[in-house]
């Protein structure tokens, strides 16, 4: 497994929500009154049944809680830690309705996938079906592809796995909060699912159309040489604000800074008294609360609207505030003012007056939105891009335009949770099988 | 991955999960469905002439937040035509020929045995058992529990079918007797292939305070029930070891069985099958699911190769009390990075034990009139430092001179793992109370004077 290096900034946020011990997650899944037609499994965007793996865990019967779970979602282990669960699942729990706290679902499903994958390190691959002699091109190493490459290695397939960067696992690895899920833990899972079958994963690899230069693999030569091609190449680089000043040191894409603070040996903060954050969405609430747990002294969301418009989740705004993060409504930025090249500022015009003036800062994050990669897709013969840009596919299969060639994740939805990608892959691996003639898993 | 199936008086079963002949086997739909869920096999709900039934039926025991811990029920045998049901068992038969199908029957004359035995022979049943275990309703018309109590009509009754019947006889006993051996002796003397237990504990679980009439309320009246659900299951465990060894043939274990772990531990002291209805009653046949894993689970990780390799496993280690080593001894030992400082169990042992914990900082004085009768000088004052303790509060301390290793410090902790009981033997050697009886060092002093006069002992 890769070893990352220990001096990196996510190592100073610990885990908000540890490890169940035993007693304290049959506690908890004894709350659970196991409904039927559970209002918790119609939330879970991959369908996990969660009344039924909670039983298990209640009667002590953790590998068969785990197996419930990995079958519904092989990213189950990072879901578990990853899933905005207050906005889904135990967002919906019918204890909500009785002013009781919901059953932490997030947290017993990670005592289930935990606890049984370290009692059972071929707990899943047991499963697995006699090879069938297919292989699979899997585009991109992120949730998505990786769902896929699981589903599809233990029905029996070859998968082959293009990651451009030396890490796979996608934002599991570079982009989730640190108190959330920690790289080595991300890693931990992509080795897990690379033990399903017979998985290889090319690292360093990029997929081009065109010409392909050292470490690059042409489009045409996936579609040739393989089976069936899944694309699960996410989102490209943090969207610009277009505004002057924006370039250069100090004025930072928040998705390459939070990989920068997960993944870079050494990184510092010293020298950051004020934090801007541009941007109302998830990713600013997270780059927010991750400065702030770092000890930035003053962080500061800058939003063009105001809370109730912020696309972010509720209950992670709540928290951000409780990290000592503020949120500055009805801005829209003008400009970063540098001195001497140093940030200094962000010059801002109210939306509603129409007033300008300059918040003083030492950091300016822009999360803003991130940028395609689909042309990549489109370069498959057949493949369709929609007028954002991301790729037209049946949403029961994730068929694209390319009957050979499948896509999910962000580069699908234009950017939602592991849990979204995680199911796409297991459709599109289902629908590969079945294109095969073969037994679904 | 272990087998899971069972051979039970010669007839296979894909797995040990039976359902026990009550409302979820009513009907052919409702027995499908549950052999589509993973049931190995269903007993009938019981045949016989029809009988009218009354409402409401079942009455519920909760404790604390759970619900349904024990349940009852009035509810009698099949209310349905005899023939409506032997046309679904055939049905379901035809659909599923490889799972076990059972005829729970209960009717009154040797005429009525012989006729209903060859119906339900006819529609393929794999099985007969006979419900000699209801204790409510049907006991009192001289069936059911009636002649599970009675052993020498049951030795009639297991008789007149034994003469009939051309597949294995089951015989369901009652709980509702002083001493489960007897039936079980008179079923085998009469050449039962197997037995099954227990039925219901005769029982009333509530009174409506407001109407003062019993549990369930039957408009102004209620009568006794049957007992059943995870709180009989100690009873029925009992029960059931107590059979173990006098009943040498295949035995069907039921009585609260809700988990696979249940199931284990019934297999374990001498079930070959298991028998299922509250929890099914509770949660639906889904929970069958969890049943079949976590024995297959389980059977994989103690290296059995079969679900047969368990049964009776634990049956030589019950033992009569005569027979426990009086050398085997434990004493209570506190974790003091687990203790929350909660002092359960100092109060359970001052008050319901052996006065052995102590909260350290006491004067000798208080702990006077706290009840101490031993004052240890070295009670360490630890502060609880856990997570989730009691900021201020002391760790207990145990005074292992004085624990006579009763376990129930350990059993109120509210925080598992926090008390063990760790084994510090008074000898090496094994001796019980019935060696001591054999070699007549079994006068105890401080007893009574006649006592002493009659063993010679002056």
């Amino acid at each position: 497994m890769t070893r990352l290096p220990d001096d990196r900034l996510e190592t100073k946020l610990p885990d908000k929500a540890p490890l169940y011990t035993r007693p304290e997650a049959i506690t908890e899944a004894n709350r659970c009154i196991y409904c039927v037609d559970a209002p918790c499994v119609q939330a879970c965007p991959t369908g996990i049944d969660i009344p039924t793996f909670i039983h298990k865990i209640a009667t002590d019967n953790v590998k068969g809680s785990a197996r419930t779970i990995f079958a519904a979602n092989l990213l189950g282990t990072s879901c578990a830690r990853v899933c905005p669960v207050e906005v889904l699942c135990a967002g919906s729990c019918v204890y909500n309705h009785w002013g009781r706290e919901p059953i932490a679902i997030g947290r017993l499903q990670r005592y289930a996938t935990e606890n049984a994958i370290a009692q059972d390190a071929e707990l899943l691959s047991k499963t697995r079906k006699p090879a069938t002699g297919k292989t699979i091109a899997c585009i991109g190493g992120g949730p998505a592809s990786l769902a896929a490459a699981g589903h599809l290695a233990l029905d029996g397939h070859t998968v082959h796995v293009y990651e451009k960067r030396a890490v796979a696992g996608g934002l599991n690895t570079t982009g989730v909060a640190p108190y959330k899920l920690h790289s080595e833990a991300s890693l931990a899972e992509v080795e897990l699912i690379l033990a399903l079958g017979d998985i290889e994963l090319k690292t360093g690899v990029e997929i081009v159309d065109g010409e392909a230069g050292e470490g690059q693999v042409l489009v045409a030569k996936l579609a040739a040489d393989y089976d069936a091609v899944f694309i699960g190449i996410g989102l490209g680089p943090d969207n610009a604000l277009g505004v002057e000043g924006e370039e250069g040191e100090g004025s930072v894409g928040a998705v390459e800074y939070i990989e920068r603070l997960k993944l870079e040996s050494g990184m510092g903060l010293d020298g950051i008294g004020t934090a801007l954050v541009v941007g109302g969405g998830n990713t600013a609430i997270d780059i927010a609360r991750e400065l702030a747990q770092l000890g930035v002294p003053d962080v500061a969301m800058v939003y063009r609207k105001t809370e109730a418009a912020m696309s972010g989740y509720h209950h992670e705004m709540v928290d951000a505030r409780k990290d000592g993060v503020r949120l500055v409504e009805n801005r829209q930025p003008t400009g970063v003012v540098r001195e001497g090249g140093k940030v200094t500022g962000l010059k801002v015009k109210a939306t509603d007056t129409g007033a300008e003036e300059t918040l003083a800062c030492d950091l300016v994050a822009m999360a803003i939105g991130q940028s395609r990669l689909t042309k990549l897709a489109a370069a498959f013969g057949g493949v369709e891009l929609d007028g954002k840009g991301r790729v037209q596919v049946d949403p029961a299969t994730h068929r694209t335009g390319n009957p050979k060639v499948y896509a999910g994740g962000d580069c699908v939805n234009g950017g939602k949770e592991v849990v979204n990608a995680a199911q796409h892959g297991k459709l599109a691996a289902r629908a590969i099988t079945a294109s095969f003639g073969g037994e679904e898993n | 991955m272990a087998d899971l199936s069972i051979e039970f008086c010669g007839v296979k079963s894909p797995n040990p999960f039976w359902l026990a002949s009550a409302p979820p086997t009513n009907t052919g739909d409702q027995v499908k469905r549950a052999f589509a869920a993973g049931w190995g096999g269903a007993v009938w709900k019981t045949l016989g002439n029809p009988i009218v039934n009354v409402s409401s039926r079942f009455g519920g025991v909760d404790y604390g937040s759970t619900r349904m811990m024990g349940l009852n029920n009035i509810e009698l045998i099949t209310d349905r035509p005899l023939q409506v049901n032997l046309d679904e068992m055939a049905d379901v038969k035809k659909h599923y020929p490889d799972h076990t199908l059972i005829a729970s029957l209960m009717v009154d004359t040797r005429e009525e045995w012989h006729e209903i035995i060859q119906k339900v022979e006819d529609v393929g049943s794999d099985m007969l058992e006979l419900n000699f275990g209801c204790p409510h309703g049907m006991c009192e018309r001289g069936m059911g529990s009636a002649v599970g109590a009675e052993p020498e009509v049951l030795k009639t009754i297991v008789g007149w079918v034994m003469e009939k019947a051309n597949v294995p006889v089951i015989v369901k006993l009652t709980p509702n007797v002083g001493d489960i051996a007897e039936p079980a002796r008179a079923a085998l003397e009469a050449g039962a292939d197997a037995v099954s237990l227990i039925n219901t504990v005769k029982s009333i679980v509530g009174v409506d305070l407001d109407r003062m009439v019993p549990l369930p309320v039957v408009g102004n009246g209620s009568s006794n029930g049957g007992y059943c659900g995870p709180a009989v299951k100690p009873i029925a465990l009992h029960l059931l070891g107590q059979t173990a060894k006098v009943f040498p043939k295949p035995i069907s274990g039921i009585g609260g069985i809700s988990t696979w772990r249940d199931a284990a531990e019934f297999m374990a002291l001498g079930s070959t099958s298991v028998q299922v209805c509250t929890a099914v009653m509770h949660y639906g046949y889904r929970i069958v699911e969890d049943m079949i894993e976590g024995l297959s689970d389980f059977l994989d990780e103690k290296g059995m190769d079969s679900a047969m390799d368990l049964v009776g496993k634990a049956v030589p280690q019950y033992k009569d009390w005569g027979d426990l080593d009086l050398n085997y001894h434990v004493v209570a030992d506190i974790d003091p990075d687990k203790c929350i400082g909660c002092q359960l169990c100092f109060v359970a042992c001052m008050d319901g034990s052996h006065q052995c914990i102590h909260i350290p900082g006491m004067s000798d004085e208080d702990k006077k009139k706290a009840g101490h009768v031993a004052f240890p000088t070295d009670v360490p004052d630890r502060p609880v430092t856990a997570k989730g303790g009691t900021p201020g509060a002391r760790i207990p301390y145990v005074h292992e001179e004085e624990c006579v290793g009763c376990n129930l410090c350990a059993l109120v902790c509210p925080v598992e793992g926090t008390i063990t009981m760790v084994e510090k033997r008074k000898a090496p050697e094994s001796e019980t109370w019935n060696d001591r009886v054999a070699a007549g060092k079994d006068l105890v002093p401080g007893g009574l004077d006649a006592t002493r006069k009659a063993r010679g002992a002056d």
